[in-house]
């Protein structure tokens, strides 16, 4: 077996190096000039302190014993860690405090699928910063970090974690009903939230709303669209950071009323990074406005992690994709 | 490899997988009702890739996987293909409702071998090529079970005394009961589905709303 390594993890070799490190130097200037710290954490971490954090499906999956017998798990995620850092290291320091990390995760992998058990996360975390204006601060840092990296091509979706569950209470759908209809929007599966909201025997018009929101997404127009009385206040929260935002950044938003992420801890909006030259999201972020105080320092916060492996798949996508232009 | 890396850059275009096999002359036929021109994937059962009008022919299982990493926008494949593949990330648009099937639990008529396995051998064998959907309905309905994962006819396995049930897509029945096998629970009702890959559907929301309408309004 010494001549092989876990599935799921990877050698980089020096060719490849080079342009991962010219891309998260790219990004950390970016994150500098704005003001964002860089820290670092240690990869293990008590599994106490990811307990607290409810993580959900990201959970760590790695524990190990230390030789006192404490249980230790290689961190899953860097805003727990920093959420620690903030109550601890900086428990009376004057907010809003700015911290940009490049750190590896680790999470568990199922077989056969292409997936990283150890993947780079490039992110920065705002904290203290409430929103609408640490949300637009946020998203402008994240597509400068974009813009300076060479992406072209994307957009970030942006939705808001409080709006179907608030949409459910209006409707009066309790919050003991929610789950599975969240799991029908967290997998994508829009023909069994139909039938699940189906089920629940509302009246036609709730109906339609339950199952037409999340559909919807586009620009600034949608919002528009949205009269609903029930999910006015998370459709003005977004219009609100959508008018704090400088033309060229409004521009890539594409707004999301069915994004929900199975991220435990977000509780406002909630963003998602696209780039047509790759399948999957290159990035995700959003608001936790609980989650410090779970640490002992109740601060909102927001913040936003880019996988640099995906982002230099998306570099090399969109640089592929001009030269067959090019010659076409 | 350890990144899915099939995305098409700067295609506006909606490209979609079609399934080859039992789905594919009633997909065809919905396609064309879309405004989508078939005639020459219809005529031509080699080619694969049909740019020109954005589809290309796979199996029904391979589905998933190009809409997953990309490489298509759009799939249309059968219920029983993403209950196996259940953990793949595709968004589920639209029942198709034709292509109907149920997916079963039978076993060799007369008396029920798998219960009396159950019974007096705490466990029962399943012949299936579904062992992932098997393993989870034997779960989740609180009982033991092997699963034997075969390639071929499913029919075969408890006839030849390989297993004591099967767990199979059935549309008429008719093959199990010409093997004298009978249905002794049912597991889930299937059908043709549309899927999208979840990135495009944020980026050609416009393109995929487009289609959906034209889709609802048949």
């Amino acid at each position: 077996m010494v001549d092989r390594i876990p599935s799921g993890t990877r050698d980089v070799l020096p060719d490849e190096m080079r342009e991962l490190r010219a891309v998260t130097d790219r990004l950390r200037s970016v994150f500098e000039a704005a003001g964002f710290g860089e820290l670092y954490t240690p990869a293990l971490e008590f599994e106490a302190t990811f307990a607290v954090g409810n993580v959900g499906v990201t959970r760590p999956a790695y524990r190990m014993f230390d030789e006192q017998g404490h249980v230790l798990v290689l961190r899953s995620d860097m805003t727990i860690p920093i959420a620690r850092v903030v109550a601890t290291r900086y428990a009376h320091a004057e907010p809003p405090l700015r911290f940009c990390y490049f750190a590896h995760s680790y999470r568990g992998v199922r077989p056969q699928r292409g997936q990283s058990r150890e993947f780079l996360q490039a992110g920065v975390e705002l904290i203290g910063a409430p929103a609408p204006e640490g949300t637009a601060e946020a998203l402008t840092v994240l597509c400068a970090a974009l813009d300076a990296a060479g992406l072209e091509t994307f957009r970030v979706g942006v939705g808001d974690a409080s709006l179907y569950p608030a949409l459910l209470d209006a409707v009066g759908v309790g919050p003991e009903r929610h789950e599975p209809l969240l799991t029908d929007l967290v997998r994508g599966d829009f023909v069994a939230l139909e039938r699940d909201v189906h089920e629940l025997a509302l009246g036609e018009e709730e109906e339609n709303l339950l199952v037409e929101v999340p559909r919807t997404r586009g620009g600034p127009e949608v919002l528009e669209r949205i009269r609903a009385e029930q999910v006015r206040e998370a459709v003005a929260g977004m219009r609100s950071v959508h008018a704090l935002l400088d033309q060229a950044i409004a521009q890539r938003v594409i707004f999301d009323l069915g994004l929900v992420r199975s991220l435990g801890y977000y509780t406002g909006a909630v963003f998602q990074v696209y780039d047509p030259a790759h399948g999957v999201p290159i990035g995700s972020g959003g608001r936790y406005d609980d989650l410090l105080g779970r640490f002992g320092r109740r601060l909102p916060a927001v913040g936003f992690a880019l996988n640099v492996e995906r982002l230099h798949i998306a570099l090399t996508g969109e640089e592929r994709g001009r030269g067959s232009q090019g010659r076409g | 490899m350890s990144e899915r890396r099939t995305a098409r850059p700067g295609t506006s275009k909606l490209r979609i997988a079609v399934p080859r096999g039992a789905l594919f002359d009633d997909t065809l036929d919905l396609l064309d009702r879309l405004g989508l021109d078939t005639r020459d994937v219809r005529g031509n059962d080699r080619r694969l890739l049909f740019e020109e009008v954005g589809i290309v022919t796979m199996r029904p299982s391979d589905v998933p996987t190009y809409v997953e990493a990309g490489a298509a926008d759009l799939g249309i494949t059968g219920k029983d293909v993403l209950l196996e593949q259940s953990e793949r990330e595709v968004y589920e648009l639209v029942d198709l409702a034709y292509g109907q099937c149920r997916m079963v639990l039978a076993t060799v008529a007369g008396e029920d071998r798998a219960a009396e396995a159950l019974r007096r051998l705490g466990v029962v064998r399943i012949a299936t090529k579904y062992p992932r959907l098997a393993a989870r309905y034997f779960l989740e309905t609180g009982r033991q079970a092997e699963i034997v994962e075969v390639r071929g006819t499913v029919e075969l396995a408890p006839l030849a005394g390989l297993v004591e049930g099967i767990v199979d897509l059935t549309a008429t029945g008719a093959t199990l009961r010409e093997n004298g096998l009978v249905v002794r629970e049912e597991i889930a009702h299937c059908t043709a589905r549309l899927i999208a890959n979840p990135v495009a559907h944020k980026l050609k929301a416009q393109a995929i709303d487009a289609l959906l309408e034209r889709l609802h309004a048949l």
